[in-house]
């Protein structure tokens, strides 16, 4: 099987047809919209925070496999963290998206994607929910909009 | 001259590369077309032989370099039936072409009260400088809405064509559904009412006939990359009259007859429009390119077009789940489609693994998508170098992926 299909056996079959956490979250206190007008990918993501910890998450939007299955992902990992945790992991995520280099015990599951960073056009699908919740969590606006371009 | 698709794709170097070891099957000629090897040949031979600049310099390259440069001027004009070689002038695409007008002519005529007229079909570049002409001079911008086969709603003229009508811009053929608008209907209705007209012809003139002299358009648009010519270049047609009255666009050198530290009177039409150092390589690679296709000529191409494009179109409706959008009766070869739960950008990235270029994306027609209510769409679009044969490997492989990503 080549590459491609590889890499979209994993992220599909777990997270594109059957995403985790896709919902609208009743208790959340921030919500940050994400777009990618380049594609047309668009993410709506809501978060419950207290105390800089990250309690609940989910989302909402519609865009390709890999922005979904990159943000069904993230969801199931920033459930918990601190936002100082959410910042350090989205900085090691968008080098190994970049690079195709990462250390398997601290990306986990995000590893699926590291193969993104062969289709360059494609990294910013799969970075759109990362900058949109490190967007929002790192700002004071509670119902923020984002933009990749 | 019989039309033989396989000697035509010879005179195409680009075409003969592979994708991912497949052979590349190039399916974006709304986007931009590839270049025979005359044009290249002749771009070259400019650059290598007798580059110098235009219209300064007396010097025998100078001359030849002014020559070819005016030569070029000559064929769009026969290309385009247009009487007057002085309504040519050359430009960096439809791009600089529309905002040439709505800078030199729109910002100096409307004003609060005036309507521009353009239509829910655009292109980005024939919507955007209407939408900042409206700004900044206070006219309102009006719209001609679209059926849900991808064609004008002509049925209420009243409501959109009024005394208020001073300008109706509009496309002449879709670069999303491929519809072509019955141009000449739309340029009289605006002529009854006194408004002048523009018209988008990006995807038109490198396709079929479009003549000045029979459309009575009073400007009109186009790029020579999407022509088999190179990038960069670009024509803005006007009328004589209409020219010679504008402000200009751009100032500098050129464009000018006579300066003072104070004051300045304009060169003629068209070099009052040419500022600076003009596109002289691309001009005549354009050139090139017109005889190239002139030499095949528009009735075979629209034929063999249509052919495929037919063929496309029945293939592609024959499978699962595949929605096109557009169905109008007169349209180019231009199919914008969508696949049931596979997005556009998935399925375009499927097709490169193949070799197969084709589009996904929003066509820079934001507001066509939100009408059609989809974020982007897939688009295949075809020239004259295209086979049945390529389009069987794109269904083939949509079939594939569909399968792949659905099964
Ligand atoms: C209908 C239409 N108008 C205008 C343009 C803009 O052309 P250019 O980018 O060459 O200025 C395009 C090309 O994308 C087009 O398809």
């Amino acid at each position: 099987m080549d590459e491609l299909r590889e890499l979209y056996q994993s992220l599909i079959l777990d997270h594109s047809r059957h995403p985790h956490n896709f919902k609208v979250l009743d208790s959340a206190n921030r919500t940050a919209d994400g777009y990618n007008p380049l594609c047309g990918d668009q993410i709506t993501l809501y978060m419950n925070v207290e105390n800089d910890v990250i309690k609940d998450i989910s989302f909402q939007g519609q865009g390709c496999a890999i922005s979904k299955a990159s943000t069904s992902i993230m969801t199931t990992i920033l459930k918990g963290k601190t936002i100082a945790e959410a910042q350090s992991i989205f900085n090691k995520f968008q080098h190994m998206i970049k690079t195709g280099e990462y250390d398997i015990d601290q990306m986990g599951k995000l590893a699926v994607l590291a193969g993104i960073h062969k289709y360059p056009v494609r990294v910013k699908c799969a970075i759109l929910p990362w900058h949109t919740a490190i967007n929002s969590l790192k700002s004071e606006d509670k119902a923020k909009i984002f933009s990749t371009e | 001259m019989i039309f033989d698709v396989n000697s035509i794709r010879q005179d195409f170097p680009n075409l003969h590369q592979t994708v991912n070891g497949k052979p590349l099957v190039y399916l974006d000629n709304a986007a931009s077309t590839h270049k025979p090897q005359s044009v290249i040949e002749a771009v070259r031979k400019f650059y290598s032989e007798y580059n110098a600049n235009v219209h300064r310099a007396l010097y025998r390259y100078a001359t030849e370099a002014t020559e070819a440069y005016e030569a070029s001027r000559d064929k769009v004009a026969r290309l385009i039936n247009a009487p007057d070689r002085r309504s040519i002038i050359f430009t960096s695409g439809t791009t600089e072409s529309i905002n040439l007008i709505a800078y030199a002519w729109g910002r100096h005529n409307l004003g609060p009260g005036d309507e521009i007229l353009v239509t829910e079909m655009e292109h980005h570049s024939n919507l955007i400088p209407w939408q900042l002409t409206a700004r900044d001079t206070g006219a309102t911008l009006k719209f001609i809405p679209i059926t849900a086969d991808g064609a004008l709603d002509l049925s209420n003229p009243d409501q959109y064509f009024t005394a208020r009508t001073k300008l109706v811009a509009f496309i002449q053929q879709s670069n999303v559904f491929g519809t072509i608008n019955p141009a000449k209907q739309i340029i009289e209705m605006a002529h009854q009412v006194g408004a002048l007209t523009i018209v988008d012809a990006a995807q038109s003139v490198p396709h079929h006939q479009v003549d000045m002299t029979e459309l009575d358009c009073d400007f009109l648009a186009f790029s020579g990359h999407k022509m088999l010519g190179p990038t960069g270049i670009g024509v803005l047609y006007g009328k004589p009259e209409l020219l010679e009255a504008m402000e200009p666009f751009l100032g500098g050198g050129e464009m000018i007859q006579s300066v003072t530290m104070e004051k300045s009177t304009w060169n003629e039409i068209p070099w009052k429009f040419e500022a600076g150092t003009p596109k002289i390589a691309q001009v005549i690679g354009l050139g090139t390119a017109i005889d190239y296709i002139t030499a095949i000529g528009f009735e075979a191409i629209v034929k063999y077009e249509k052919e495929l494009t037919d063929y496309a179109l029945s293939a592609l409706s024959a499978l699962e789940g595949i929605t096109i959008h557009g169905n109008a009766h007169q349209r180019g070869p231009v199919i914008s489609f969508n696949v049931k739960d596979v997005h556009p950008h998935d399925l375009a990235q499927f097709l490169d693994q193949e070799g197969i270029a084709i589009r996904a994306g929003h066509h820079c027609t934001q507001p066509i998508m939100q009408k059609l209510g989809v974020p982007a769409t897939s688009r295949a679009s075809f020239s004259l170098y295209n086979t049945k044969a390529e389009i069987d490997i794109l269904i083939e492989s949509i079939a594939n992926t569909i399968r792949f990503m659905t099964g």
